[in-house]
This record gives structure tokens, sequence and C-alpha cells, in this order.
């Protein structure tokens, strides 16, 4: 799902590229202070090997063809922020040298890849893995996160689409997730498949498994999660159904919607509409940015109220996310 | 075409395929002006025709896809040709530009352009492993050829996968050799 040039508008690119260029250099941040510098050739090397796979496509019905991106696979293997590194790499070397993949669209690209595909992928990899023990566990989450992963991104990419006005959402949404739910069983297949096979000869290579209670895990998490966020409020919310939710729906059947009285409190974005903005997506894709910052912060405030210091550092090793 | 500095052809090229995807819909000059740009180049660049129109048409199934959703919109015929326009233009260029760039000068590039140190020497070592991966997965295959029986489909997949995983074992443990090499050789 490499988006090329003239896919996507310049709005819609440079919020992509800011968001990308975030993630890449948290991820480059944390690559440099976690990976001991002997591995240093192993990004390199795990990149040259997503690079051939991505070679490979594989028949998916209907006629269409389906590649593997790896994102979960190489975090499931290195670690969240070396795949998204990895991953980069390999995006980047793909735009320019094999103009798979535009160059206005990099930032786009390395969103939905590297950072939506691994980081989702990481995250659900070790969802499932504390959910499912052994090595059936570990093996069945490679498979879920494979799949989960390529899904995850396609959405992001259909927003992005959408956002730019190529693709109305209505058709962009089910094309894109139709299509990789399919392609996203091949990825899953193969991601654990290669996972089993390293699983078994060197269990050791696999990187995944610091835990991530560990403080600076879990910074690492944060500040990931918080940039899906992002994303997700700015490429998919602004397309969410705009039909009248349950409550709106009833009201307007039995009769008593015209009972809503005016807030006491005047919000500052009325039904999350910036004001000023009077393009009805960006202002939806603001006000979903802001809001999830601000509920963000708020959320950091009341963990650091509710647990006093003392207690945080003596719990460290708990469960954290 | 191919002495020209790699700044230049970078930068060029990203100005092209900064205003052209960017361009309103009803700017054919700049559409038609880079065309001709792009022809010149062609010319000059000495590549065959017949290699950039295959590179073209293997690029472009996701182009194909998207615009073909579009054209089965109402009023999307006309939106469908500057996407496939735009598109076909930009590959172009970034086509060209690395036909005739060695990677060695486009990395100098990103280096001098502030791009951060761990990146590049990925790309650098991703580039040169690619060949080194490429040999030991044809003679893992030859070796599979001449030792297995095929023996149904699900067998196959299964030691496809052992050897791909034997394979990314195998050049991470060359990973830690291919350190050492490059410190030895004065890498920091």
């Amino acid at each position: 799902m490499h988006i090329p040039d003239g896919f996507i508008d310049g709005k819609t690119a440079l919020a992509a590229a800011a968001l990308s260029a975030a993630g890449v250099s948290v991820a480059l941040r944390q690559v440099q202070r976690e990976l001991p510098p002997r591995k240093t050739p192993l990004l390199g090397l795990t990149a040259a090997f997503l690079f051939a796979a991505q070679m490979v496509n594989f028949p998916v019905a209907g006629g269409t063809s389906g590649h593997l991106v790896g994102g979960a696979l190489a975090a499931a293997l290195l670690g969240p922020s070396a795949a998204v590194v990895v991953v980069t790499t390999v995006l980047i070397v793909q735009c320019f040298l094999f103009a798979d993949g535009g160059v206005m669209a990099l930032g786009a690209n390395i969103f939905n890849m590297a950072i939506v595909n691994s980081i989702g992928g990481y995250a659900i990899y070790r969802g499932v893995c504390r959910v499912l023990p052994g090595i059936r566990g570990q093996v069945a989450a490679m498979a879920f996160a494979g799949w989960c992963a390529t899904v995850l991104a396609s959405i992001s990419c259909a927003g992005q689409l959408a956002l730019s006005g190529t693709v109305p959402w209505s058709a962009a949404f089910p094309a894109m997730a139709g299509t990789h739910m399919l392609i996203g069983v091949g990825e899953g297949l193969i991601s654990a498949l290669v996972f089993l096979a390293i699983l078994r000869t060197r269990p050791d290579m696999i990187a995944g498994t610091a835990e991530p209670g560990q403080p600076r895990r879990r910074g690492e998490l944060l500040r990931y999660g918080l940039l899906v966020t992002l994303g997700v409020a700015v490429f998919v919310a602004p397309f969410a159904c705009p039909w009248p939710d349950g409550l709106e729906r009833v009201a307007a059947r039995l009769g008593f919607e015209h009972r809503t009285a005016p807030s006491l409190f005047p919000a500052p974005a009325p039904d999350y509409r910036t004001p000023g903005i009077h393009w009805a997506v960006g202002a939806t894709a603001i006000a979903g940015a802001a809001g999830s910052l601000i509920v963000f912060a708020l959320a950091l405030l009341l963990g650091r109220l509710l647990v006093p210091k003392r207690a945080a550092a003596i719990s460290g090793d708990l469960k954290g996310l | 075409m191919r002495r020209l500095p790699a700044a230049l052809k970078l930068g060029v090229a990203l100005a092209l395929i900064a205003g052209t995807a960017l361009a309103p819909p009803g700017w054919t000059g700049w559409f038609a002006g880079v065309a001709a740009v792009l022809a010149l180049a062609i010319l000059s660049s000495r590549i065959p025709l017949l290699f950039l129109l295959k590179q073209l048409l293997l690029l472009s199934p996701f182009v194909l896809g998207v615009a073909l959703v579009n054209a089965l919109q109402p009023a999307g015929r006309a939106q469908w040709m500057i996407v496939a326009a735009r598109s076909a233009l930009c590959l172009l260029t970034v086509v060209l530009v690395s036909n005739t760039t060695p990677l060695s000068d486009i990395l100098r590039v990103l280096r001098r352009a502030r791009v951060p140190a761990l990146l590049i020497t990925t790309i650098a070592l991703m580039h040169r492993y690619l060949f080194v991966l490429a040999e030991e997965a044809e003679r893992m295959r030859r070796a599979r050829l001449s030792r297995t029986f095929h023996r149904g489909r699900r067998l196959r997949w299964q030691t496809l996968a052992t050897v791909v995983g034997q394979l990314f074992v195998r050049a991470s443990e060359r990973a830690e050799r291919i350190y050492d090499a490059m410190c030895a050789r004065g890498w920091q």
C-alpha cells in the first residue's frame, strides 16, 4: 500500500510527515539508547530482509496480489523502535531508488507502514502474548498481530486518501480494509511461520521479550501510543459515521429531542467542530487532535495525582500499561 | 545526465515532484512543462525507453486500482485522469534520478542535509547486504532443491519458512562479525 505521488494533497502529506518525523525521531533516539552497538548492522540486515520479503507477491482472491510489509514481525524480533527504523529505511530506499511510493507521500507511507503497522502490531503481539501462554500463544499472537497490523495500516491509508479528496471515504474504507483483511491473512501466516522457525532455533534472538513494565519501555510505548492516537484522530475520525447515535435516534423517534437545553458551559468546539475553520473535515480533524492531546495530558496528571511518588517507585515493576 | 551533481538532480526532482503533486488540476501548462523537462532528461540520459515504460507499468498497480475506484464514481472520469497523470510524471522523475545517480552520492547529499546518522548507516548497510542475502538465499535454495522431495504444499511452506528463519539467524550472526570488521576499518 505504498501511496504514489499525486494521491494525497499538501495538507495531508504535511500532517503525516510531521507525525512520521516525530515518530521516527523517537524511534531513533530509543534505538540509540537501547541497542548495543554490536547490533547496529542487524538493523540494516533486517531491512534488507524485509525488502526482499516485500518483493514476493502472493495471490489473494479476486485477481489482486498482496505483499508483506513485515512491520509486526520486525517489531516482535527487534523491538518496536528498531522495527520503526527498519521499515522506515526500507520505505526510503523503495521511494528514492525504486519509485515505489511517492516522495511527497513518504511521510504518509512511513506513518502507515512503519509506525501504525509496527507499533500496532507490537502492541497486539504483547497483548495476546500475555493472554495466551507458551510458544503456541506467541505464534498465535504473531499471526494475529500481523493481520491486525496490515488492516490498521490500510485504514490509516484510506483515511489519508479520503482526507485528500482523492477517493471518498465511503469507497476507500471498504476497498482498502476489505482487500487488506485478505492480504493480512497472508502476512499473519508468513510472519507466524518465520517467527516460529526462528523461535525454534534461536529463541534468544527475539528481542521483544523485555518486560514492558520497565519505566523506559513504558515511556516509549506512551509516546508511540500518543502518535498513533493523533494519527487516528486526524486521518480517520473525521470520517466517522455522521448518522445520529443511539440516544439521538431514540430522542428523534420519541419526540423529546427538542428538550435539549443549551449547555451551561459554553464549549469551545461544539459538536467537534473547531470554530473559525470553515472546512468541515479539517475542523473535526483539528478538534479530534486537540481533544486527544488534552485527554492525554489530563490522564497523565491524574496518574501523577493518584499515585504518590514513593508508591510509583516501589511498584515500578508491575505491568505499567 | 549522469554527470550532473547528485544534489542538483535531487533538488530539481524534489521541486518537480512537489509542484506536480500540489498543482491545482487546472494548471495544464505546468504538467506540459514538466513533461517537456522529463523528455529532455530521458534523451540526455540515454536510458532505453522500453525500460522506463516497464518500470512505470510495474509500479502502477496501486495507481490503476485507485484510479479504477475513482472512475467508477459518478464524477470521477476527469479526476482519475489527472491523478494518473500526476503519479506518472512523479514516478518518471524518480525513476530517472534513481537510474542515473549512484546510492553513495544520494547518501552523501542526505548526510549533508543532516539526516540522522543511524538512518543513513542503516540504508547503506541494507543496500550492501541485499546482494549478500541474495547469494546466501540462492545457496540455500539450491541446497533445498537438491535434498528435498516435494511432498505437498504444506510441507513446502514449512520448509520455506524454516529456510527464511535460518537466513535471518545466519544474517544476524554475521552482523556481529560485520560490526567487528567495520570497527577494524575505523568506523565510529
